[in-house]
């Protein structure tokens, strides 16, 4: 088997499996449609895997087109694959969780009527992803980017009959569309400019536009790498949920779990990430747009984790926390860290996936109930999900020598080396992440694992959404009743995911951050010199292990501690304080449980104005000028054609030969009339 | 003459089909009503023999034969191959609905094949008179063909319209071959056109010719204003036979124009492209305003021809390589697409019913959800929408168009099909939002279910890959234009 082959068969092992599972569902059984799909993703797994191994022990990366769709005006529309370690690292992590949610799967959803359907979208969405990363063009990345995005709207209405399911999935496609809308805007300047969709040919030609203007309104000539760079990154922002387009995220929890922690925390949302890393050749030509994602990510960074402290739906407080996340990764590229932010790309992808699982078997062992208000001392019950959120949080509030840790504290070093002017502002906003990461998380710990045992209540709040109706689940435990483990496919996964979350921090830092991991793949200028002086720093610590010890007297490792004290004493020790300080605090509470007011903001603002504008078009364009103008006035035309032409053709063989007759004639006359003078 | 020239090889397919057909004529005396399937599969091996022909020629440069009376050149040996498949397509689609209507017969057979050993005539010919005599050939095969239900009123009432105005168009064209013979002096088309360019010619006998030559090929393919045949004939016919006819002879049709204009008639390009403009336009404007009418599939599907075949004549009008090579790419797409769409309503029709309403594709969703998308691809094909091969036939079409510098008809083009897309998404907003009203199930063979498929797959197949066949049929058109 040739490499080519190899290449080919990763994304396309899934796509069969979708297709099966999608097409002929209704004819196999539950068993059989899983079976293909895990086959899918297992196989595109092992392949990946070896892809990156291949290209770890010095094989070279390819970079080539297998199909030409159309070519126009001498523009080429490829399908190509450009697999470096950028792409294999990138690979592997999509597909070994999508493997693991796959196998989560068959426990989550095993009552669920859309079993098939399901594991199809899964797997379609695992397609899409590979085609993602795997591309080595504008195109098939947007292509990949638009079939993630309408995989992730089925998907948050995987359960239709819900309304709030549909408002959901609506409100995550418009959004990305504004994302869309700037990413398209983007790669339209790139082809403008460059006359070419190839990573390849654009990331060569780059740096000779560097000094290059456009005039966007007159009189103002803006940088043209500034505006292609802040379009792609716009992109990122709907696909990352980065704020002002965050809003879709949280919401998008009202999918099944299995997808939150694919695709809404470890894959798809990281797809804007990945995206501005593997253009880190034309970001690095622009401080100011860089200057601009440093803003956007420390905003991000800070503010969503505040509003993770105040959530009550346990899916929720882990959305908020993967919001915070994706703001660190983007702090990171804006830093020109890029590697520290793909580095953090990775091992969080496995410890939010682990929380995201853990999550979902706490829910299903508490028979649907997602109120964390309502849980508490699950420790006892459900041993192996406890000691793998337990060790999911630790990762994610940075305990030192796991994994979130090495990954986080690059991106808050890389930071303070910056010297970008909005450096300052990302540190103390990343910085005071470390704390605010701790306090929810640890407060989601504490309160669904330990302290009273608050299920089995008769009366559940009402405030969050629950999945009996398409599940036809009975909702929460009944007084009495205790939760149970859950079955070993699910526990499986956990234990599968706790593993890299723990140890890939350490194993892989040395080589991805300071080494020549993404030698090929990623481009720093030399005036952005984050990653250097971090790697100074590195080794002056002593590697893997100095870094770890000397985490103890730095202020990230004591702010943590703070928090997880914090929480501690606030949830355990004291549970009224917490609402003596909601009462104090009445004004910024309900600024925070109104999320910033940003949905009134965008349903209230930006989409009743856009209705109203859409009345007033409505009344008068559409209705009077196009409805009745143009559309009936030109379907009357073609109506009064088309009765014309069929009272011409009346049946009759003489009106036929006629018309032939006549036409030949008209013909003859406009030629010969043409010709006769000139022959005289 | 002699005899020498004859060269006899180059004709090989076309003599194994007549062989052929005259063996199938024969059989068919001695076999009684119950074992007429041997004669189906003689014809069937007949058309697979004659393919394999083909296949054997392909890649050679043009051979002259019959002393320079015909000629296998290049595109002409690719417009074969695709009348063969398309002849074919035919016979298989239309078995168990030719049986039910006691047409399943040895005429059926062999007229086919007459009619397909006319239309390779007309490909090939290098000479007004091969031409004409392959176009009788296959006319006479048709007008019988229609006829052969004789106790059906609307088919027999079709063919005594096509037969008329066929034998009247003929008249015309030979008519207007006579003009040239007399402006040139020549029946042969290599020495007409050698004629034209570099003596001159008597420009007003020559005219004259040329209007009525195109008149010929205008009622051939069904443009306005000689296209009043086609949707009483299309209607009238049994659907067999109108697959028959709105398919593979566009192909013929194709080529045989390809003879006249861009060959013997080259040095008034000027005069036949305006001409040419002027049935394209009319053809796409009455062609899709009239379809929009049409409750009767049959007849929609025959004005959608009309349309068709203007853009196939705007190909023509731009008068380059790429613009010929653009046309032959749309009959080629065209004559799949035809057969796919006349073979669906055959697959739907049963005894004594024939599913040529649009209302009788209602629901079919729900009724067969699988020949509702190959429905679907048909629909979204002949529409002209990417990734499906229509597509991009129309696509090549307009870029050949555009590079004559003619914005205003692309322009004029496109908003036809936009017109086009309403009838066509009719029918696939009939099959998937409408309840059925008929909820048996589809019963048809498994032979003509399979290929129907293949053959709708197809159009998405080479929509998906149209460089492959685009490239074949560009090159064959390049290597077969005289020098």
């Amino acid at each position: 088997m040739t490499m080519q082959t190899i290449y080919l068969l990763i994304p396309l092992a899934p796509l069969l499996g979708a297709l099966i599972a999608g097409l002929f569902g209704w004819a196999i059984s539950r068993r059989a449609a899983h079976v293909v799909t895990i086959a899918g993703v297992g196989i595109s797994f092992l392949l990946s895997a070896y892809v990156l191994k291949t290209l770890l022990s010095g094989g070279d990366s390819f970079n080539g087109s297998v199909y030409t769709w159309l070519t126009v005006a001498g523009l080429e529309f490829n399908v190509g694959f450009l697999v470096d370690r950028l792409s294999a690292m990138m690979m592997c992590v999509v597909t070994f969780v999508s493997l693991m949610v796959h196998v989560y799967t068959i426990g989550y959803m095993h009552e669920d009527p859309g079993y098939a359907r399901f594991f199809s979208y899964i797997s379609l969405f695992t397609f899409s992803m590979l085609m993602l990363v795997m591309s080595n063009n504008f195109v098939q990345l947007f292509f990949g980017w638009e079939a993630v995005g309408l995989v992730s709207y089925l998907l948050i209405g995987f359960w239709f009959k819900r309304p709030t399911a549909i408002f959901a999935n609506m409100k995550a496609f418009l959004i990305n569309r504004v994302g869309d809308f700037g990413f398209l805007l983007g790669i339209g300047l790139v082809l403008a400019h460059f006359g070419s969709l190839d990573y390849a040919e654009v990331f060569k030609a780059a740096p000779s536009v560097q000094e290059a203007t456009i005039t966007l309104f007159p009189g103002h000539a803006w940088s043209l790498m500034t505006v292609t760079c802040v379009l792609l990154f716009i992109g990122a922002m709907g696909k990352s949920a980065q704020f002002p387009l965050h809003v879709w995220l949280p919401d998008s929890m009202e999918g099944p779990t299995p997808i939150s922690a694919l695709i809404h925390a470890a894959t798809m949302v990281t797809a804007g990430i990945f995206m501005v890393a593997r253009m880190s050749p034309l970001f690095e030509l622009s401080d100011a747009a860089l200057n601009f994602i440093l803003v956007i990510g420390s905003i991000t960074a800070l503010f969503m984790g505040l509003l993770g402290i105040i959530q009550n739906d346990i899916k929720r407080v882990v959305a908020y926390s993967t919001l915070s996340q994706l703001g660190y990764m983007t702090v990171a590229l804006g830093a020109s860290a890029y590697q520290a932010g793909v580095f953090h790309l990775m091992t969080h992808a496995f410890f939010k996936a682990l929380l995201f699982l853990a999550a979902g078997s706490v829910i299903m062992g508490l028979h649907h109930d997602q109120d964390i208000r309502n849980m508490g001392g699950l420790r006892k019950y459900m041993p192996i999900t406890w000691i793998t959120s337990l060790i999911g949080s630790l990762a994610l509030i940075g305990t030192p020598f796991l994994s979130g840790f090495y990954s986080k504290d690059s991106i808050i070093e890389a930071v303070h080396f910056s010297k970008l002017p909005a450096a300052g502002f990302a540190y103390f906003a990343v910085m005071a992440g470390v704390f605010v990461t701790a306090f929810y998380s640890f407060r989601m710990y504490f309160l669904v694992f330990h302290g009273k045992e608050r299920f089995g209540k008769a009366s559940h709040h009402g405030d969050h959404t629950d999945e009996e109706e398409a599940t036809d689940h009975h909702h929460g435990l009944t007084p009495g009743q205790k939760p149970h483990e859950s079955p070993w496919v699910i526990t499986l996964p956990l234990v599968l995911l706790a593993i890299p979350s723990v140890i890939i921090g350490a194993v892989e830092i040395e080589p991805m951050l300071f080494g020549d991991f993404f030698s090929d793949a990623i481009l720093i200028s030399g005036n952005h010199e984050a990653m250097a002086k971090l790697g100074e720093v590195f080794r002056l610590h002593g590697g893997v292990t100095g870094m770890g010890t000397h985490a103890f007297i730095t202020l990230p490792f004591w702010l943590a501690l703070a928090g997880v004290a914090l929480a501690w004493f606030f949830y355990l020790k004291r549970p009224d304080i917490p609402s003596a300080i909601r009462k104090a605090a009445g004004p910024l509470y309900s600024l925070m449980e109104n999320k910033y007011y940003m949905d009134h903001l965008y349903i209230n603002g930006f989409a009743a104005a856009g209705r109203g504008i859409g009345v007033i078009f409505w009344k008068l364009g559409d209705t009077i000028l196009i409805d009745g103008l143009l559309v009936n006035g030109s379907a009357k035309v073609v109506e009064f054609g088309a009765g014309l032409v069929r009272r011409i053709q009346t049946g009759y063989l003489y009106h036929y030969a006629f018309a032939m007759i006549v036409g030949a004639i008209i013909l003859l006359s406009w030629w010969l009339g043409g010709i006769l003078p000139a022959l005289r | 003459m002699s005899w020498t020239q004859l060269n006899l090889a180059v004709a090989t397919p076309e003599i194994f089909l007549l062989v052929a057909a005259l063996i199938v004529l024969l059989s068919d005396i001695f076999l009684n009503e119950r074992n007429k399937s041997i004669a189906y599969g003689l014809t069937l091996a007949a058309l697979a023999g004659t393919a394999y022909l083909l296949l054997q020629s392909a890649g050679q440069s043009p051979r002259p034969g019959f002393n320079g009376m015909f000629i296998a050149d290049p595109l002409s040996q690719a417009a074969k191959f695709g009348m063969v498949i398309g002849v074919a397509l035919m016979l298989v689609y239309g078995r168990s609905y030719a049986r039910l209507r006691g047409i399943f017969r040895g005429e059926l057979f062999a007229l086919s094949l007459f009619a397909l050993l006319g239309m390779m005539v007309m490909a090939s010919g290098a000479n007004f008179v091969t031409l004409y005599i392959g176009l009788e050939l296959l006319s006479l095969s048709l007008y019988a063909l229609v006829a052969m239900q004789r106790n059906n009123v609307h088919a027999t009432e079709a063919a005594m319209k096509y037969f008329v105005l066929g034998a009247l168009a003929s008249g015309l064209l030979l008519y207007g071959m006579s003009m040239v013979y007399g402006a040139t002096g020549a029946l042969d088309i290599p020495t007409i056109s050698q004629r034209i360019t570099v003596h001159g010619a008597n420009n007003l006998l020559a005219i004259f010719g040329l209007v009525f030559i195109v008149t010929g090929i205008g009622f051939k393919l069904g443009a306005v204003p000689f296209h009043m045949w086609v949707p009483d004939v299309y209607d009238g016919a049994p659907t067999l036979l109108t697959q028959l006819i709105g398919s593979a002879p566009k192909l013929a049709a194709f080529a045989f124009t390809f003879r006249l204009l861009a060959e013997a008639l080259a040095g008034y390009k000027p005069d036949w492209s305006s001409m040419l403009t002027i049935l394209a336009v009319l053809s796409l404007v009455v062609g899709n305003v009239a379809a929009i009418a049409q409750t009767r599939l049959k007849r929609m599907l025959a004005y959608s021809t009309i349309s068709h075949m203007g853009f196939l004549l705007l190909g023509f009008m731009a008068g380059t390589r790429d613009g010929y090579a653009a046309s032959f790419f749309y009959a080629m797409s065209y004559m799949l697409t035809a057969a796919a769409s006349f073979g669906m309503i055959m697959l739907l029709s049963g005894k004594d019913f024939e599913a040529d309403q649009i209302a009788d594709f209602k629901g079919l969703a729900k009724r067969d959800p699988w020949f509702a998308a190959m429905m679907l691809i048909v629909m979204f094909s002949m529409a002209g929408i990417p990734v499906f091969v229509g597509f991009f036939a129309k696509f090549a079409v307009l870029k050949a168009v555009i590079s004559t510098g003619a914005i205003w008809l692309a322009v004029l083009a496109v908003a036809c099909s936009l017109i086009g897309a309403f009838y066509y998404l009719r029918v696939v907003k009939v099959m998937y939002f409408d309840e059925p009203e008929n909820q048996a199930p589809i019963a048809a063979a498994p032979d003509s279910r399979i290929l129907l498929s293949v053959n709708c797959l197809l159009l998405l197949l080479l929509g998906l890959l149209p460089d492959r066949l685009l490239t074949v049929l560009t090159e064959a058109v390049q290597r077969s234009m005289l020098p």
